[in-house]
């Protein structure tokens, strides 16, 4: 049986056992005089039972799941005769797709060795053992731990307690598995962007001035050398993320304010939702807004006073993307705004400040780590920010503080350098992964620095 | 900012509660009270308030009853009466902190030294400076004992040098009694103060920006004893150089600290009289039920 089919049997398996486990508590504390002569409400043994049975049989499962294809190949091509065994990593996995095409019918019999045929028969036959095992075994640990549980149910067992630390360990793993899931990306870019660093020198990428990443695929081909510094890249994403911030920072800032300290409950209630609705639309939408509507205006606006601005330019995009993000800034601003008490308000108001005196000297300073928290999700969201840049701001790396002209970022790079047929050892590749890892320290660098601002310029109110 | 403060929306609860509920184990009935009309000496010659006929409305409710009440120049008047009887409410309508809530509507006549606070031409800044509040939790700001104290006189450009401003939160700390606790650490954060020194703290911060007036609402409902004695010994400072209004649910406060007691019942101010004649031979059988305790 397929692991997914399995997950929903463990799960119905639960279900039922919380049901029996409610059920046999309740039928043991009737004789009793009712439940209030259980140590725990029935619902906790009946989840006390739901746990036993589901965990453990959902353990076994992810471990059967996660092992089998590795086990099954392992022994696959350790009953291969001696001639066919492969010499290395690559034959393997070549050898391996073979077999596994035999198997499924992709690749005719006719064309393929007898020794492959064979293994291919085998194949097939331990991925049906396997899914036979994983399902009996399930169903017998689900059912077993079921019954064990719902056997010791007791009026004097306490199963609330019980339930609660079964509770914080299942909460714990759920945060353990974003961490980890935080770790492993960290590492797979770490070895990619070691690899590049083997191929192209950390000078030449950390302070290369130009960026041209085409590369020759063949030996025998004409192409370009390749140059990889990831300067243009930088102060691309540099520029229209300081565009997108000048945007959104005021507007969102001053537009939280007036939606907290003034606007009446009706005016709020209409214009809160309205502009959290910029949030909704999808970039790509923005990205054709600032591509076929901002950017001619700008190259116009720009022509008419007698500057040239190229039809693509890093203003149209930065400014696009700051209205992208004002709900970012408004909103979460807005909402700790409003968490500063009222009492602070009312101490201030009645030392005859006025409500803006008020706002920039007693509220404002409450409020900083939560704005700050709001600023910096809207800076993540501007580095981060991909389709906009592509349409508007063009692809040419151009190393330039003129917010007329044509830039590009690091996402963007990241992304034609990953699409279309690609060898993925080349320097090519491997330089997303690199820039990749640039991008992710950088953030990180910028978190530390905000956290450390918070730290030093907020006021606790309690 | 837009909502009503919990501690007002809860007292217009209460009203309509009690009004609802009838009386019963009071020995009086609401039918005593005349609108309008308060025994005893509700007016005084050197009035610094003058308040005529004034009504406050929540809405449709109408929380103030038509009071008419002279406030003495340097006196100490406390205003007493059960939860919900208006008290708070007409307390923020002497430096218009009710401007605040929405729904919220003053008539009659409120002068202060004769001049309509109401007037659309009133600057509340200036009227705020004149008349100061202290509330009834400790609402010191997240900054430090010198930036709260200071805080006043910077909004109002009361001190030209940096010596100027020292010699203000001196002499306002000192007022306050709190000088000699708080001189060695003016820069360490004022929310890390006792409660106690929090009030008092509030009370040199409304007292630097050199009121005429300061209002008090409840300022020792969430302090200890000690800390009240101490608060309570202030007030008796102050009334000599500031005319005082105090809200208090404490009458032996009020016997203590205040010069003339006014109960206010439902919204209507029943009598009004020297604190001695209130607690002693009280007029008005409504205030001598409250003061013995038969209600409230």
């Amino acid at each position: 049986m397929q692991p997914a089919n399995l997950l929903l049997i463990t799960l119905a398996f639960a279900a039922i056992a919380y049901g029996l486990g409610y059920f046999r508590s309740r039928t043991l504390a009737m004789p009793l005089g009712g439940i209030r002569h259980l140590k725990s409400l029935p619902f906790y043994y009946g989840a006390r039972a739901a746990l036993w049975c589901g965990i453990p049989a959902l353990i076994v499962l992810a471990l059967w799941a996660a092992f089998q294809g590795k086990v099954i190949q392992t022994l696959v091509i350790g009953s291969l005769p001696t001639e066919l065994l492969p010499a290395n990593e690559g034959e393997a996995s070549l050898l391996l797709s073979k077999i596994s095409n035999v198997a499924t019918g992709a690749l005719p019999k006719g064309f393929a060795d007898p020794a492959i045929i064979e293994a291919a028969d085998r194949l097939t036959y331990l991925r049906e053992q396997s899914s036979l095992y994983m399902t009996v075994l399930v169903v017998a640990v689900a059912t077993l731990a079921g019954f064990i549980a719902w056997l010791r149910i007791r009026p004097t067992l306490n199963a609330r307690v019980q339930v609660e630390a079964m509770l914080k360990w299942i909460f714990f793993a759920c945060a353990a598995l974003a961490i980890l899931t935080t770790i492993g990306i960290i590492f797979s870019v770490a070895f990619e962007t070691l690899r590049f660093f083997h191929k192209v020198s950390f000078i030449d990428f950390f302070f290369g001035t130009q960026w041209s990443p085409q590369t020759a695929l063949r030996a025998d081909q004409v192409a370009a050398q390749g140059a990889f510094g990831m300067v243009p890249l930088f102060t691309g994403t540099l520029l229209i993320s300081v565009i997108a911030m000048l945007v959104a920072v005021p507007v969102g800032l001053m537009s939280a304010i007036y939606l907290s300290e003034y606007a009446r409950p009706r005016v709020r209630g209409i214009v809160k939702p309205m502009l959290e609705m910029l949030a909704g639309i999808p970039t790509v939408v923005y990205g054709f807004f600032a591509a076929l509507t901002v950017a001619p205006f700008i190259s116009d606006l720009a022509a008419s006073f007698g500057i040239s601005a190229s039809s693509q330019s890093a203003l149209a995009a930065g400014a696009v993307m700051g209205i992208m993000i004002i709900p970012f800034v408004s909103s979460l601003s807005d909402d700790v705004i409003n968490a500063v008490p009222q009492s602070l308000r009312d101490g201030s108001l009645a030392l005859g400040a006025t409500q803006s005196e008020t706002m920039k000297k007693v509220i404002f300073p409450a409020a900083l780590p939560g704005i700050m928290g709001g600023i910096l999700l809207a800076v993540s969201r501007a580095i981060g920010e991909t389709m906009i840049v592509v349409m508007a701001a063009g692809l040419a790396a151009n190393l330039t503080a003129n917010p007329l002209e044509t830039v590009t970022t690091v996402t963007v790079q990241i992304v034609t350098l990953l699409t279309g047929d690609q060898e993925f050892d080349s320097a090519k590749t491997l330089a997303a992964f690199a820039l990749g890892a640039m991008l992710f320290l950088a953030t990180l660098l910028l978190n530390i620095i905000a956290l450390h601002i918070v730290r030093k310029y907020r006021e606790q109110y309690d | 900012m837009n909502s009503i403060p919990a501690n007002v929306a809860e007292k217009t609860l209460h009203d309509e509660n009690e009004q609802q509920i009838p009386v019963a184990e009071s020995p009086h009935s609401d039918a005593d009270i005349v609108e309008g009309k308060t025994v005893g000496t509700p007016f005084a010659d050197n009035a610094k308030f003058k308040l005529r006929d004034v009504e406050v409305f929540y809405g449709e409710t109408r929380a103030i009853k038509n009071v008419s009440l002279d406030i003495a120049s340097n006196e100490v008047i406390a205003f007493i009466g059960p939860s919900g009887c208006g008290k708070s409410t007409f307390l923020r309508c002497l430096n218009r902190m009710n401007d605040s809530i929405d729904i919220c509507r003053v008539k009659g006549t409120l002068e202060l030294d004769g001049q309509d606070i109401y007037d659309p031409r009133q600057d509340v800044v200036e009227l705020r400076a004149r008349v100061g509040m202290v509330f009834q939790k400790p609402n010191p700001f997240p900054k430090s004992i010198y930036d709260n104290v200071a805080y006043g006189p910077r909004i109002h450009g009361l001190a030209n040098r940096k010596s100027d401003l020292d010699d203000i939160v001196e002499s306002s700390l000192r007022k306050a009694g709190l000088w000699d606790e708080v001189k060695d650490r003016l820069d360490s954060t004022a929310t890390g103060m006792s409660g106690g020194q929090q009030q008092r703290l509030c009370i040199a911060r409304a007292i630097a920006v050199s009121p005429e007036v300061v209002l008090m609402d409840e300022p020792c409902s969430a302090l200890d004893p000690i800390a009240t004695a101490k608060v309570e010994e202030l007030i008796a400072e102050l009334s000599e150089s500031y005319t005082i209004v105090i809200v208090t649910h404490s009458m032996q406060q009020a016997a203590r600290v205040s010069h003339r007691t006014a109960y206010f019942h439902l919204g209507h101010l029943v009598e009004v009289n020297d604190t001695n004649t209130v607690f002693t031979s009280p007029e008005h059988q409504m205030t001598e039920s409250y003061i013995t305790g038969r209600f409230g």
